[in-house]
């Protein structure tokens, strides 16, 4: 029993960081988010597929933060913490991209909004 | 002109044509709650009991009685948006033709938003989170919530924003927007008043009490189980309390968003959803909707968690299908994220969205049928006792499968482009909220009670709360659902077709029967209380209940348990009373504790002074409250003495005065 | 029938009456404030929706190209990746030991964070100053309530930060700090994870359109 006790300790306590860690987020997160802004800024691709790329980036980015700064793992906290996170990720895409879906068929169905300057 | 500025500068927008003197219902009405909060507090100062509320319970930390201070809140409120309910039917029941009825319809349109704001925030949320609150830290064997600061601070902002709608009958008015703030009605050009400014600081405040609340719950039942009980050994109450609570924590934030964003557009003059300037106030019933069905789960989860435990404590069985109980909950609980737009389908979407919410929301009643079926495999071949709570179980089957076969019938886009905004629709929704919601906090209210005080309710006063209830919710809503079929629409003051009035006659007499069961209510409590040497209870498990909450004395001490409770098995108590299990009654040791705190009490004074302030433009004091609002919270933070222990020989002696106890009783 | 709860080990127990099962103070501290970081990225979510759902309503107004400076943001943002650094060393020094270093880390954290705000702030002014107010379109409505959201949190992020070192010269590295520290790290990082968000979906798509 008492070993039954020590374990759901261990499921305690601070996940413990790294200096190593910390480094290699920030290079890769450096690399990631300057490679998108010279993309953009200096413009050798078209738009659509600089718009995939710095997407892309934006989501690796995210996880790098995720693994390395908030050092998400499935030690942490029994799994819930990466439970959580999922859980979480998951009803962001469902609002993000559903009230797009939803709010763009409406616009859809709308009479034909006049983007004059003086109205 | 000098006097006019310094006037509006000091009072904002306050003045004396803000409070409703010309309203003869409304100066009744105030002089009638004057007097009865100046006799309250009258017998309080009598008693000296200002100095025992505020140490015992204005203060504490402690979960049970944070639970039975939601529930009086519930109650209380309840009476309030039933007072609304009886209004609307008077005058629906009247208003025919010629007949203008008594209630314009700037009045009738407040009276319906506040009868739906105060019924969902302020009378069904605090007695569900009341329930979970009391119940679900005894139910997984702890002492206390997660974090019992945390807990009376959700406590006190819940009453804050219910003071501040309560005010809004005095002072301004109220929204006329519907219980969802509905733009454009509540835009600034249509609702420059005060209207839905009370509507939207009365729920972020409440709000962000729930959402805190939300996130208590969820890491007490993920960190808090005593020993040996995983999560699937965990009572299905707690179980739906966690999905409950879950889904709390996820919606919140929307509303908190779509809200502030409101009142962005109210305030500064932002354009999210305006008619010009690039706005688009679909938007915003979007994301009030992404909210508002989630919502209803959050409700009724835990109501689903009453009647399974009623359901085996009252057969004497074990619950029919655990896992699959579990299973279906959860799964409820992910797919009620799925569905919102069935609120609007008529909004435009088109075919392709339509039928994938139409599908999504038709499947949902699934898990929901297979709790049903489980229930009744439980009572299948059962003891079955027709207790108080049973017979709301039974009830609520009955009742509860009708609204969601309605709810069904709604799910389908073409019907709902005739049925949507009808009294059919008001019909369904009240039989789910009420078949469902309210029958299963009377049960809970009825199984849990003695726990809670130490004795039963009576019993023949909780059967005519009961009937009336039962019948005056079929007598009330039927005609509503046959007058909605017929094409009526909502939130309408006055027909034309007086054809319809013996429909709205017979709705009327209903809500008169079902203001009987209220009454019954009231005065159950009264005669229980009275007669409550006669309805003791000292075994502190009158059920025979299956659960770790009946092991401890009704009610039970501050600490709960002397020592922790190691579980085996589902039914914890249930198991140990079967295998033999003795009750230490010697070796007791210090407990830990949590200090109670003044602090929750006074952020929330602060955070209603700051939203009332902010209703009426009274922008100096908004800014004091706001200042006074962040430097008392961190001032709070510098107290690192927050805990304490209870001496052993104190946990001694309450422990040998229930030994005492249970042996005289036994 | 003897009232021992606890014999040998051949009989189930069913209270705890030698070792309690300690749940230390605090101990739930991190996964509830995880939670509620949760949550926060909820409001976040319906915030990115919102703009995603606006983000073409310029009522005849300023456009992303004509107003956002990407140099400026890009330096703002290399400024908030580095303060997630800084503070990455400040909890390394609290872990071994040193309050100095988490001191020194974190006051060199607070003050690129308090730069990132007084740039954002800076170009709000800029926007409002040519006419490119909150109120001028939907779209800016959006954008500016996006960003100054994830500003304002940043803001309370410093002034946790500032109350912390208070707290740290008072009561160095106590158990309660650490937690409370812990805590303040996990939201700084999220507000770096959603600044990620805000550059690339706001500012760099916005231009790219």
């Amino acid at each position: 029993m008492s070993d039954a006790i020590h374990a759901h300790d261990a499921a305690h306590g601070a996940p413990h960081a790294s200096r190593r860690t910390y480094v290699i987020g920030f290079l890769l997160s450096v690399v990631l988010t300057a490679v998108p802004f010279w993309l953009v800024m200096t413009g050798p691709l078209d738009a659509t597929t600089t718009g995939v790329l710095i997407v892309g980036a934006a989501i690796v980015q995210i996880l790098v933060h995720t693994v390395c700064f908030l050092h998400v793992n499935t030690q942490s906290e029994g799994g819930w913490t990466l439970m959580a996170y999922i859980f979480t990720a998951v009803l962001v895409l469902i609002v993000i991209a559903g009230s797009l879906w939803i709010m763009f068929h409406l616009n859809t169905n709308m009479m034909p909004m006049v983007d004059a300057p003086s109205s | 002109m000098f006097d006019e500025s310094v006037t509006r500068a000091i009072f904002g927008r306050l003045g004396w044509e803000s409070f409703p003197f010309h309203e003869p219902i409304l100066v009744i009405t105030f002089a009638v709650v004057a007097l009865l909060g100046l006799g309250i507090a009258g017998a309080v100062t009598k008693y000296k009991l200002w100095g025992y509320l505020w140490t015992e319970w204005f203060t504490t930390v402690d979960h049970k009685k944070i639970g039975i201070m939601y529930m009086i809140l519930g109650i209380v409120m309840l009476l309030r948006g039933f007072a609304d309910a009886l209004m609307m039917r008077a005058q629906q029941a009247v208003a025919f033709g010629a007949s203008e009825g008594y209630l314009p319809p700037h009045h009738y349109d407040q009276i319906f938003t506040a009868h739906g704001t105060i019924m969902i925030f302020f009378v069904a949320i605090p007695l569900v989170v009341g329930i979970v609150n009391y119940v679900m830290p005894l139910q997984i064997g702890a002492r206390d919530v997660a974090f019992p600061f945390l807990n009376n601070l959700s406590f006190w902002l819940t009453v804050a924003g219910a003071g501040l709608v309560m005010v809004s009958l005095f002072v301004g008015e109220f929204s006329r927007a519907g219980w969802l703030g509905y733009v454009p009605v509540a835009n600034i050009e249509n609702s420059p008043g005060t209207g839905p400014d009370y509507y939207l600081w009365a729920l972020q405040i409440a709000g962000i009490g729930t959402t805190l609340s939300g996130i208590n719950m969820v890491v007490t039942i993920i960190k808090m189980r005593a020993p040996g009980m995983t999560m699937m050994k965990m009572p299905v109450f707690c179980w739906t309390a966690l999905c409950s609570n879950v889904l709390v924590v996820a919606i919140f934030p929307v509303l908190t968003a779509a809200f502030a964003m409101l009142m962005l557009d109210r305030y500064v003059g932002t354009n999210f959803f305006t008619n010009d300037l690039g706005g688009n106030a679909m938007m915003y019933w979007n994301l009030v909707w992404i909210w508002g069905h989630p919502e209803v789960y959050v409700l009724i989860l835990p109501v689903f968690g009453i009647y399974s435990e009623i359901t085996s404590t009252f057969t004497g069985k074990r619950l029919f299908g655990y896992s699959s109980m579990v299973y279906a909950t959860v799964v409820i609980t992910i797919l009620s994220y799925l569905v919102w737009l069935h609120h609007f389908f008529t909004m435009g979407s088109g075919a392709s969205v339509n039928s994938f919410f139409g599908i999504a929301t038709m499947v949902i009643s699934i898990p929901t049928g297979a709790k049903i079926f489980n229930w009744l495999f439980t009572m299948y071949r059962g003891r079955i006792r027709f207790e108080l709570p049973m017979m709301w179980v039974i009830a609520f089957m009955i009742t509860f499968v009708v609204g969601g076969m309605t709810g069904v019938l709604l799910a389908v886009p073409p019907a709902d482009f005739v049925l949507h905004n009808s009294l059919f629709l008001v019909a369904h929704f009240h039989n789910v909220i009420i078949g469902g919601v309210v029958f299963g906090l009377f049960a809970g209210m009825d199984y849990w009670f003695p726990k809670a005080f130490g004795f039963r309710l009576d019993r023949f006063w909780g059967k005519v709360t009961f009937w009336g209830w039962v019948i005056g919710y079929w007598v009330a809503w039927t005609p509503i659902y046959i007058v909605g079929l017929m094409g009526t629409t909502r939130r309408v003051n006055h027909f034309e077709d007086p054809a319809l009035q013996p429909w709205f006659i017979i709705a009327a007499i209903g809500a008169v029967i079902i203001l009987i069961g209220i009454v019954a209510f009231v005065i159950q409590i009264g005669v229980s209380i009275k007669n409550r040497d006669k309805l003791r209870d000292t075994t502190g498990d009158p059920w025979d209940g299956r659960t770790l909450e009946w092991a401890t004395s009704s009610p039970p001490p501050n600490y709960n348990f002397a020592f922790q409770p190691q579980v085996h098995d589902l039914d914890a108590w249930y198991d140990m009373k079967k295998r033999g299990a003795q009750r230490p009654e010697a070796g007791f040791k210090p407990i830990h504790m949590p200090r109670n705190t003044g602090a929750g009490v006074i952020l929330s004074g602060l955070a209603a002074v700051l939203g009332f302030a902010m209703i009426w433009y009274i922008w100096w004091l908004a800014a004091v409250c706001a200042v006074a609002l962040l430097v008392y919270a961190i001032a709070h933070t510098f107290n690192y003495n927050r805990d304490y222990y209870i001496p052993a020989d104190e946990v001694a002696e309450q422990e040998d005065a229930r030994t005492r106890l249970l042996a005289a009783g036994a | 029938m003897a009232a021992e709860a606890t014999t040998e080990t051949l009989e189930p127990t069913f209270y705890l009456v030698e070792e309690e099962h300690h749940h230390e103070p605090g101990g739930s501290t991190l996964l509830g404030f995880w939670i509620y970081l949760m949550s926060d990225a909820l409001i976040f979510a319906t915030l990115f929706a919102t703009f995603g759902v606006l983000s073409s309503g310029f009522a005849g107004g300023p456009t992303p190209r004509e107003i956002f400076s990407l140099p400026l943001v890009a330096l703002n943002t290399a400024i908030l990746l580095v303060s997630s650094i800084t503070y990455g060393f400040a909890m390394i020094a609290m872990q071994e030991g040193k309050l100095g270093g988490t001191k020194f880390w974190l006051i060199v954290t607070g003050l690129l964070g308090a730069t990132f705000v007084g740039i954002e702030l800076y170009e709000f002014a800029e926007l409002i100053h040519e006419g490119a107010t909150p109120q001028r379109s939907a779209f800016l409505s959006a954008f500016f309530t996006l960003v100054a959201t994830h500003g304002l949190h940043v803001t309370f992020g410093i002034i946790w930060l500032v109350v912390m070192l208070f707290q740290l010269n008072q009561r160095g590295l106590h158990p309660e700090n650490q937690r409370r520290l812990q805590c303040l790290s996990m939201f700084w990082h999220f507000l770096d994870v959603v600044w990620i968000g805000v550059f690339t979906f706001v500012y760099l798509l916005g231009v790219l359109r």
